[in-house]
């Protein structure tokens, strides 16, 4: 395919966000500019400090450029009004978090229904229903009533995955989405990216992993606020096969 | 978010912190009791003065001597001598609205059976006055127009003077009492009023042909009132003119003049006695709302502190998709809830509170519409003291609401 074909979704145009921390600046991303269109599978990768979730945070509308431009869908994010950047995270993007954000004391079933809490189209029991079926999809279908101070760091990644699929978002935007789980249950989640990937998402991931930038399209290294590399990839593995390749765990 | 949700939410973050929520809500709850409390007292004070006059017939003109000067200048001593025998006798026909009359002279004095005395007022009037003050001769009979005519020694007495002057159950009729050494026959005992609104004593006195009163003991020509009562509650007015023309032609005033004499219906008086009532219940009610003033800052107070511990639950609703406004709609629903809760408790406890007064035999009826009201005015606290806290919740940033510890 060529570029004039496809759909830009997400356009940075010389993208900067400094942080103010006393009488310093941190320059967290110095001018960033990238095209991601419509069905890409975007690995993100740099050292740590590199900008990964300064950015991501950008492309999620949750935080504006000091200076430069980010289109979302053609249309300039800065213009946009908080309520209309709020509907944006609400119905067309999925964010998981790198430190999950799930809410305290409150299930896991309910942490999931939190985004469709704000959209109204939605009934109570729809919104129950969407929030199983995510929460399956994880793999998390027992522990549906399970508060979120009473599971472990892997499970709450995961139902932190769920919430970020619930509303059905056309991106998905992933802060080390599989930092904390074991390899077989990484490759789980990979599995299901990739279907969502093949249904035509177009999915973000953040990750330190090497290996993982095999599963995607394309990947972007950063480093020092800036792309240091960004290459398409032609050879996408599937983590399907990977995933039976793996030995089967003994006390199954 | 919808009404149902945001409900949902609400009362789930109050009940996560119960005891807190508890004690916002004193504030609320002790003043809204206050409120109902005091309304309920002024209204039963109202009521019962009402009942109270009733009693006392409502249809009751009384006609003073001297010109109107409530709280005024003093007047001259003959100026309290303008009703003569001669106002009475004309009005005593020819009136279309007035039914009946009893001219009135009283004296305070001791009254004394054998060893037995007590301090009284004898009241110098004609049979009438039983009619127009709704008095009932309970053993006996009152006396009558020949007893007027005659000038004759008989009495009527009240409960109190009764029980006084006869200790030991013997029946008064016929028996002999003497008021300033002049003996009177008893021919009737009053049926009991009991105590009125101020404490007074009703039963306490002794009814008399005025003839007798103004000849033996008080000794002068004129009355001191004259009462008389109108044909229904609805003519009084009418009556009022009637007399009015009737006794500025007796004493010959000329128009543009003041008259000398005052009439004033028993409903004027009960009207006064209300709105004085309604004065100082509107005091007590409004110390009584300051405190909701106050309760109200408490609440801002809380939910400013309750923003600031969810600051990151924020950022989290605000990342998902929430608007300001639905962030703002929540604490803005938490904080009305919490006061309308405090609300509905300090209804409760304001219940109480006057079913405590009656049971202290304190006149007391919570009006209904002082229910709503607390409870409207408990929602516009919640509105009012919740909107700062809400708008700041509204307006935090999410990146930085997520980042705060
Ligand atoms: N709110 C902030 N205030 C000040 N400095 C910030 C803020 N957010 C990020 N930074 C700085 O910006 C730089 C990039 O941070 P960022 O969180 O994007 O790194 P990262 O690539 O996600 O790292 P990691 O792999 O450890 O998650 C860091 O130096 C950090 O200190
Ligand atoms: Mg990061």
């Amino acid at each position: 395919m060529s570029d004039m074909e496809r759909k830009v979704v997400i356009e940075l145009d010389n993208v900067k966000r400094d942080f103010r921390v006393g009488s310093e600046t941190v320059h967290a991303l110095r001018g960033v500019s990238f095209k991601i269109y419509e069905g890409e599978f975007v690995t993100i990768m740099g050292t740590s400090g590199s900008g990964k979730s300064t950015l991501l945070n950008q492309l999620g509308c949750l935080d504006t450029p000091t200076s430069g431009e980010y289109y979302l869908d053609g249309i300039p994010v800065r213009n946009m009004k908080r309520s209309q950047r709020a509907v944006l995270r609400n119905r067309k993007i999925g964010f998981v978090f790198q430190n999950y954000n799930l809410l305290a004391k409150t299930t896991a079933v309910e942490n999931v229904e939190l985004p469709l809490m704000y959209n109204t189209t939605y009934s109570a029991k729809q919104r129950r229903e969407a929030a199983i079926k995510a929460l399956n999809a994880v793999g998390l279908g027992d522990r549906l009533e399970h508060k979120s101070n009473q599971m472990s760091g892997g499970q709450m990644q995961r139902v932190a995955i769920a919430r970020a699929l619930v509303n059905n978002p056309a991106v998905i935007l992933a802060d080390e989405a599989t930092g904390n789980l074991d390899t077989r249950t990484s490759f789980e989640m990979l599995v299901l990216f990739q279907k969502l990937h093949r249904e035509g998402r177009t999915i973000i991931f953040v990750t330190h992993n090497p290996e993982i930038a095999q599963y995607s399209s394309r990947n972007i290294m950063l480093r020092d606020g800036k792309i240091r590399e960004d290459i398409e990839n032609n050879n996408i593995l599937s983590a399907e096969e990977a995933l039976a390749a793996l030995p089967k765990p003994q006390d199954d | 978010m919808s009404f149902a949700n945001l409900i949902r939410v609400a009362i789930r973050a109050i009940l996560s912190n119960k005891s807190r929520t508890l004690l916002s809500t004193l504030g609320i709850i002790i003043g809204v009791a206050a409120v109902i409390i005091m309304m309920s007292i002024g209204q039963g004070s109202k009521e019962s003065i009402r009942k109270e006059i009733s009693k006392m017939g409502s249809n009751v003109i009384t006609i003073r001597p001297g010109a109107d000067m409530r709280g005024g200048v003093r007047q001259d001593p003959s100026a309290m001598q303008t009703l003569k025998i001669s106002d009475y006798e004309s009005m005593l026909s020819g009136l279309k609205y007035v039914q009946h009359v009893s001219p009135e002279v009283t004296q305070g004095g001791q009254v004394v059976n054998g060893n037995n005395n007590t301090t009284t007022t004898i009241y110098g009037e004609a049979p009438e006055y039983m009619t127009i003050k709704l008095w009932t001769v309970q053993e006996g009979d009152c006396f009558t127009e020949e007893d007027i005519r005659k000038n004759a020694k008989v009495c009527v007495i009240g409960k109190t003077v009764a029980n006084e002057l006869f200790p030991d159950g013997q029946n008064p009729i016929g028996r002999s009492i003497r008021f300033k050494n002049i003996p009177f026959r008893v021919v009737g005992v009053l049926k009991s009023k009991g105590y009125n609104n101020w404490g007074m004593d009703q039963d306490n006195l002794i009814i008399a042909p005025y003839t007798t009163v103004m000849k033996r003991i008080a000794a002068q020509t004129y009355f001191s009132s004259i009462n008389a009562s109108a044909l229904s509650e609805e003519v009084s007015e009418k009556a009022i003119e009637e007399l009015t023309a009737l006794l500025r032609a007796n004493h010959k005033i000329k128009e543009g003049m003041d008259d000398d004499f005052t009439i004033r219906s028993q409903q004027e008086i009960m009207e006064t006695m209300s709105s004085t009532m309604d004065t100082v219940t509107l005091i007590l009610v409004v110390a009584a709302a300051f405190s909701l003033l106050v309760a109200g800052i408490g609440i801002m107070n809380i939910m400013l502190v309750s923003v600031t511990e969810r600051t990151k639950e924020i950022g989290l609703r605000m990342s998902v998709g929430a608007r300001g406004r639905d962030i703002s709609r929540q604490f803005l629903f938490e904080s009305i809830i919490i006061s309308l809760t405090g609300g509905l408790i300090g209804i409760a406890v304001g219940y109480l509170g006057s079913w405590a007064a009656q049971m202290m035999s304190l006149p007391a009826s919570v009006p209904l519409w002082s229910v709503l009201l607390s409870f409207g005015v408990c929602a516009c606290i919640g509105l009012i003291f919740g909107y700062v806290p809400a708008r700041k919740a509204a307006l935090m940033d999410p990146i930085e609401a997520l980042r705060y510890e």
